[in-house]
């Protein structure tokens, strides 16, 4: 097991080199000329972009995020449950474990009804409700 | 515990001597740029000539015979392009961004189970670390799209955030119906359960393909492959590249080897994530209503290896042409379709095929419906 470890963590140093090796061999094999100085300019369909793409705007995604989050770490508490289930099963307390999995998941899918009642999944909802104030 | 023997520990064994460290990163050297690379840079040529087919063109034929080789032509192309950072853009996030994607999408090769003797890492949390390592891709994406300072990527960036961060849920709860049913999270584990029991003895060690298993974990791969498509950035679910609509949507400014890095980083998640669904669904290496430990003959190891590598890989490429053939059928959903179908389409139904799996283990006692079927034995 300890060596899958050790292999994991090879697999993350050896993938993570790979992007500077590969722009590496670029830089040594190619020919060094100084390009254009309109090529570094930001694509806006061939006009001189106009002012800076880091502006303020709305993303519609703040509430999302946070049921993402949410049901994030949720998913990551029933994986431990839900790997020791079958052993809960063969040793006679299934119900037991499907009751505590039952109370915890339906306890965060209320939620995620209260959200969708709420109208907080609605991506245009911002625009609309802006729409009704005026 | 599974019995399967990692591709380090196979080399050590097969050569002799040496620390297991050097063979660790031999084999993880050898996975990436042997497996994982490969891939990606042959997937374009593929998606090429998959295209060209679906629209009676020819596609590439001018490298190679068939134009095979074009995704070499394509690679020298990329790596001696200029490469050049936009004005304006945060240099280091740009940096960072085409790493951050190459590295969560060859990392996850780590736990992929290729065979039962040529696994990377057989981790026993390995289906939570591939879930974990896939998602350095978002992060990747969305700092690709801010860092270049235009407003296409930056719209594209926002849209992969908000999509891939969604569809990280039902491809999670889509997974754990299979945790239920294997009760471990190590990949060759329940790989190995998925096998054909051929004696009526071992029966209870076997419980066939997981996708077969009950009716819940049938609806629950069809789940795991649409939201694995999102994940991916494919067609029907491209909104963060939508070249129709926002030029490249993330990497517009990415040109030459960075763009190439992006892509082969994409094409190397699309092969995970149907790898993913062949280990935990389709039986990952094994071959359909055979099983290669219970023959009469006792086969070498390089054999089986072969064999298996094979299956598995089989049942991978056709689920990647599956992905390939979506993308000439359907059209592109809206943000807020994309948005809609995740979170009041997927989550409930995959919530609802997590209780149903749990039901069924819990009625059935664990067994599958092959079990229950062909309970004294099935061969």
């Amino acid at each position: 097991m300890e060596t899958g470890y050790i292999t994991a963590l090879w697999f993350l140093i050896i993938s993570c080199l790979t992007v500077p090796l590969m722009l590496g061999i670029g830089w040594i094999i190619r020919p060094q000329k100084k390009g254009s100085a309109n090529k570094t300019m930001a694509y806006e369909c061939g006009e001189p972009p106009v002012g800076d793409a880091w502006i303020k705007f709305n993303i519609r995604f703040y509430v999302v995020a946070i049921i993402f989050i949410i049901f994030d770490v949720e998913v990551a508490t029933v994986f431990p449950a839900a790997t020791v289930y079958k052993a809960a099963i063969e040793s006679g307390n299934g119900g037991l474990a499907f009751a505590k999995i039952f109370l915890f998941v339906g306890l965060l899918l209320s939620g995620l009804a209260y959200c969708w009642v709420r109208g907080d999944l609605e991506w245009i909802k911002g625009v609309a409700q802006t729409g009704n104030k005026k | 515990m599974g019995n399967s023997a990692l591709f380090a520990h196979s080399m050590q064994t097969w050569i002799g001597a040496g620390p297991i460290w050097v063979w660790a990163a031999l084999s993880a050297f050898l996975i990436i740029y042997l497996v994982a690379l490969p891939f990606g840079g042959f997937a374009t040529y593929v998606e090429r000539k998959v295209a060209a087919d679906f629209q009676d063109r020819v596609g590439p034929n001018r490298v190679g015979p068939y134009g095979i080789l074009q995704f070499l032509a394509d690679a020298v192309k990329m790596i001696t392009k200029e490469d050049f950072i936009p004005d304006g853009a945060d240099k280091f996030l740009y940096n960072l961004a085409p790493l951050l994607v190459v590295m969560g999408a060859c990392s996850a090769f780590a736990a992929l189970p290729l065979s039962k003797y040529l696994m990377g890492a057989d981790l026993n949390i390995g289906v939570l670390y591939i879930l974990a390592v896939t998602t350095l891709v978002a992060p990747g994406i969305l700092l690709g799209s801010w860092s270049s300072n235009n407003k296409w990527s930056l719209l594209g960036g926002l849209r992969g955030a908000a999509q891939i961060v969604s569809y990280e849920i039902p491809v999670a709860l889509s997974i754990l119906p299979v945790v239920l049913i294997s009760g471990t999270l190590q990949v060759g584990t329940i790989v190995e359960q998925q096998g054909w029991a051929w004696s009526g003895a071992t029966t209870g060690q076997y419980h066939f393909w997981n996708l077969f298993h009950n009716p819940f974990c049938f609806c629950a791969a069809f789940l795991l492959f649409i939201a694995g498509l999102a994940e991916t950035n494919r067609i029907p679910f491209d909104l963060p590249e939508a070249e129709s609509e926002l030029v490249s949507g993330f990497n517009t400014e990415f040109s030459g080897m960075r763009f190439g890095l992006y892509a082969l980083g994409e094409f190397a998640e699309v092969f995970v994530m149907c790898a993913v669904l062949t280990a935990l669904y389709l039986g990952g290496w094994h071959i359909p209503f055979l099983n290669l430990d219970q023959m009469w003959i006792k086969f070498p190891e390089a054999i089986i290896i072969l064999v298996q590598l094979a299956m598995f890989s089989i049942k991978t490429l056709l689920l990647v042409f599956v992905v390939m053939w979506l993308r000439w059928t359907l059209p592109r959903l809206r943000v807020d379709q994309l948005m809609g179908m995740c979170w009041k389409g997927l989550v409930p139904l995959s919530l609802i095929n997590l209780f149903g799996t749990a039901v069924w283990m819990w009625v059935f006692n664990g067994r599958s419906l092959a079990q229950l079927l062909f309970g004294s034995g099935h061969g």
